[in-house]
């Protein structure tokens, strides 16, 4: 039972940095855009929130800090797509690179000093259930945020007439151009977003689950994100069963080092990049599943005609 | 007074030469920025990071070292770029190209055969041919995308490499520290001088830089894989196949990446240890961008990214600065190239007043 425990808790905190950035970059790819660079936002994020900690700011500043690093990140992004209509695979790259250089830069000043990690809620009576309550009312705050966002997400997307424009610009820019919605800004609106929520997974990922700064700490978990909205066929609640599996896979991984499973411990580090590609390979087969989905501009850069 | 951007009407030429130009030299304006920012004098911080590395011999040997792998894997990425094959995962081929080559050079029977080299040569491209060909598989049969799984293999290539230094071929008289022993003399490139790094492998290069030329602007291939990547329906209307264009794009960003792999284990590394490369896989492909996926654009843009890596490690030990500084300059230099390639296509015009 505490075995079972253990691997749905660690499963919940583990895919909440997956959640975060996969839900913020299916709202960029569902406006049509393409930003390669979740890697290097997750870790401006996570680098100026544990830098807002280890500097004496409240949890919830730091927090705020970390989302308003990724999203100033991803307008750099922004400008280029957009403004300048570059190729969009070749921009995300750079701020892949520079995000994990400007995070690089910036713990050096804070080495590997250790901080308070982010609270657990207590709720009366509720956490105290047993079993229930360690299982459902004892996580960090992030935590329910990020389900929260999932919630909110898939309202906005089909059920407001803002997720309907969002998803009619990402199919075709023209035509709601020539209908006379915004499409430039909201494609910024829905840059921003992502780097805001990929800022909140870095964040989560070093004042929440490893309070501890590590160079490139992420370890992939930016592009993994990138491949779970490809996996989730650009649907919310795909991408959150995605990212519990990823989660609940680096979870079995870990125990099973605790538990010295006779494999060397980079096998078992390696089984959620290896997941990766089967579960791409095993999508990406389906192709007419995929159409179906893809937003139909992804990555074509649109400048609205003068 | 009133500006308009408007599309030009032919893409300039000019520009297409003058962008990589400008934004390098915007780059340097941004670091000037930055280091004042950070409370250096910007002249003497940039004469730290651009002009002191040069000023020895060793520097210039230490420039063309690390120039050397950066061109290599740039010219064999430019070839996939310029058919639209994403491979960023050459970092991953680099390792194991450099792990199939000190395989070779430590387990040969006979440590001090002359074939020890040149089999070290064709394990080290063929290994970087062998993870590069996961991804064409994938892609060519499974329309798998190969961004993603070129980088997934990236991560484990490098677990791979932490696996075998801590295990099963760290060297037993290592003091424990996680690295194999040293690869026979054998096995390793003949510097040009003893007290200076760089050795004869960078001909390697040279002679890679000449076929990349060749392949791409001398053979059918290369021009099927150009007009593949510059228009797909064209392509596809003219019967180039795509699944051609894979194969051939990944297979060669693997093969200069496993070579580049075997050349810095053959040459400055003399073994294998937890991280045998700054990047290097990374950073191509800046250069092959910056260099306009041009063999010869690649020369002078590798040998301004290797400066950066110089000047990185120079201000390190000079400033105290870290040398994550190297990629946030990386990171902005690709920026301001995709910013200025803006002009290419497009002029900001002025508008007459009138009323």
């Amino acid at each position: 039972m505490d075995l079972f425990l253990a691997i749905f808790t660690g499963t919940v905190i583990a895919a909440t940095p997956l959640i975060f950035a996969a839900l913020g970059e299916l709202i960029v790819e569902k406006s049509g855009v393409l930003n390669l660079g979740i890697e290097g936002m997750m870790l401006v994020g996570a680098a100026f929130a544990f830098w807002a900690v280890f500097s004496g700011l409240p949890m919830p500043v730091a927090i705020a800090v970390g989302a308003l690093a990724g999203a100033a990140s991803s307008l750099i992004f922004g400008v280029l797509a957009l403004t300048f209509l570059t190729n969009q695979y070749a921009a995300g790259l750079a701020l892949a690179i520079f995000g994990s250089g400007v995070s690089a830069f910036l713990g050096r000043s804070f080495g590997s000093a250790p901080i308070d990690a982010l609270d657990r809620i207590q709720i009366p009576f509720l956490s105290d259930i047993p079993v229930i309550g360690p299982m459902f009312f004892r996580f960090d705050p992030l935590v329910y945020l990020a389900i929260a966002a999932f919630f909110a997400i898939s309202f906005f997307l089909y059920r407001t007439k803002g997720g309907l424009i969002l998803r009619t610009i990402g199919e075709s820019p023209e035509t709601s151009h020539a209908i006379g919605y915004p499409v430039i800004r909201i494609r910024y609106l829905a840059v921003l977003f992502g780097g805001l929520m990929a800022g909140l997974g870095g964040a989560y990922l070093s004042i929440a689950y490893t309070p501890l700064w590590v160079e490139n700490m992420t370890a992939g978990k930016g592009w993994i994100s990138l491949a779970l909205v490809v996996f989730a066929t650009w649907r919310p609640l795909r991408v959150l069963l995605g990212a519990w599996l990823f989660g609940g896979m680096t979870i079995l991984q870990l125990q099973g080092q605790a538990l010295g499973v006779a494999v060397p411990s980079e096998l078992l580090s390696a089984l959620p990049y290896l997941a990766t590609i089967v579960v791409l390979v095993i999508i990406s087969r389906h192709r007419q599943t995929l159409a179906l989905h893809f937003p139909a501009s992804l990555a074509r850069p649109f400048r609205p005609p003068v | 007074m009133r500006f308009r951007i408007e599309q030009r009407p032919e893409p300039s030429a000019t520009m297409r030469v003058a962008a990589p130009v400008i934004a390098a030299l915007l780059t340097l304006l941004a670091g000037s920025l930055l280091f004042a920012a950070l409370g250096y004098n910007p002249v003497d911080a940039l004469y730290a990071f651009f002009i002191a590395p040069l000023n020895s011999i060793n520097g210039l040997s230490e420039w063309l070292l690390k120039a050397s792998p950066l061109i290599l894997i740039a010219c064999g990425l430019a070839i996939g770029f310029r058919a639209n094959v994403w491979n960023i995962g050459a970092e991953g081929q680099l390792i194991v190209g450099a792990i199939a080559a000190t395989g070779v050079g430590l387990f040969y029977p006979d440590p001090e055969s002359s074939l020890i080299l040149p089999l070290m040569l064709l394990a080290g491209a063929l290994a970087g041919i062998a993870w590069a060909a996961i991804p064409a598989f994938l892609r060519a049969r499974m329309n798998t995308n190969e961004i993603l799984v070129t980088l997934m293999l990236t991560y484990i290539a490098s677990l791979l490499l932490s696996w075998l230094v801590h295990g099963p071929w760290r060297d037993p008289m290592g003091f424990n520290y996680p690295q194999t022993a040293l690869l026979p003399a054998a096995g390793m490139f003949e510097p040009f001088d003893y007290s200076y790094r760089l050795n004869s492998s960078i001909f390697i290069t040279v002679i890679a830089v000449f076929l990349t030329w060749l392949f791409t602007d001398r053979s059918f291939l290369g021009y099927k894989m150009s007009v593949g990547g510059a228009a797909p329906l064209a392509a596809r209307y003219a019967g180039f196949r795509e699944s051609a264009a894979v194969w051939t794009g990944l297979l060669a960003g693997g093969a200069a990446a496993g070579i580049a792999g075997m050349a810095e284990v053959a040459g400055p590394l003399g073994q294998l240890s937890p991280q045998i490369s700054p990047g290097y896989g990374f950073a191509a492909i800046i250069v092959a961008f910056v260099g306009r996926l041009n063999a010869f654009g690649i020369v002078l843009s590798g040998l301004l990214m290797s400066l950066l890596f110089l000047g990185g490690e120079a201000v390190q030990l000079g400033l105290g600065l870290p040398s994550a500084i190297t990629r946030i300059f990386q990171g902005i230099l690709l920026f301001l190239l995709l910013a200025a390639d803006f002009f290419i296509f497009y002029r900001i015009r002025r508008l007459p007043e009138h009323a």
